[in-house]
């Protein structure tokens, strides 16, 4: 067989690593590093939004603006990321 | 069997650099948030209105015009206290 291996890295040695599968794995790591990051922060506005003095518990209007809190955090979230994502390509375009 | 594992070397290098450009962007958007949500969103709503949406995109915008700014005054500075 010519070449020997192919551009999809799908077990392409023989018992070597598999860049597949390590590909995967930190993939997988990012990502939960982001979701981590991105509650730990979410929850530190939220707090600030949301529980002015603090009670003995959460009661239902702190409840309520948590919730709605975490769903404008990540349209927030995604605003930003769009406005970013078009800055970078305007700047590489005038480069 | 060596050149595969060095093509496979040179994959992986190129897949994880791909990896951590994504990531540097996800830890720009995270910081861009640290600032804009205080600046851009008073108490949430059932929505995100345009007025808050356009504050959170001219906020990132500007703290990019910002960094050029700073950069290039903190040069000028730099090279006159040269002389």
């Amino acid at each position: 067989m010519e070449g020997g291996f192919s551009s999809d890295s799908v077990g392409s040695g023989g018992g070597k690593l598999d860049p597949g599968l390590i590909m995967e794995q930190v993939k997988v790591q990012i990502a939960v590093a982001n979701a981590q990051e991105l509650l730990q922060r979410m929850t530190d506005k939220c707090f600030r939004k949301c529980i002015g003095k603090p009670g003995g518990s959460l009661d239902n209007s702190e409840q309520k603006c948590i919730a709605m809190c975490m769903d404008r955090y990540m349209d927030a979230w995604n605003t930003v990321s769009r406005a970013y994502n078009s800055r970078l390509q305007r700047e590489r375009a005038n480069m | 069997m060596a050149d595969l594992a060095e093509a496979d070397e040179a994959d992986l290098q190129r897949l994880v650099a791909a990896e951590q450009q994504k990531a540097q962007f996800t830890a720009q958007v995270h910081h861009f948030m640290e600032l804009c949500w205080d600046k851009c969103v008073e108490k949430p709503g059932n929505r995100l209105d345009s007025r808050t949406e356009n504050c959170l995109s001219s906020c990132v915008d500007r703290f990019i015009d910002t960094t050029f700014a700073i950069t290039s005054r903190f040069a000028q500075i730099v090279q006159k206290g040269g002389q």
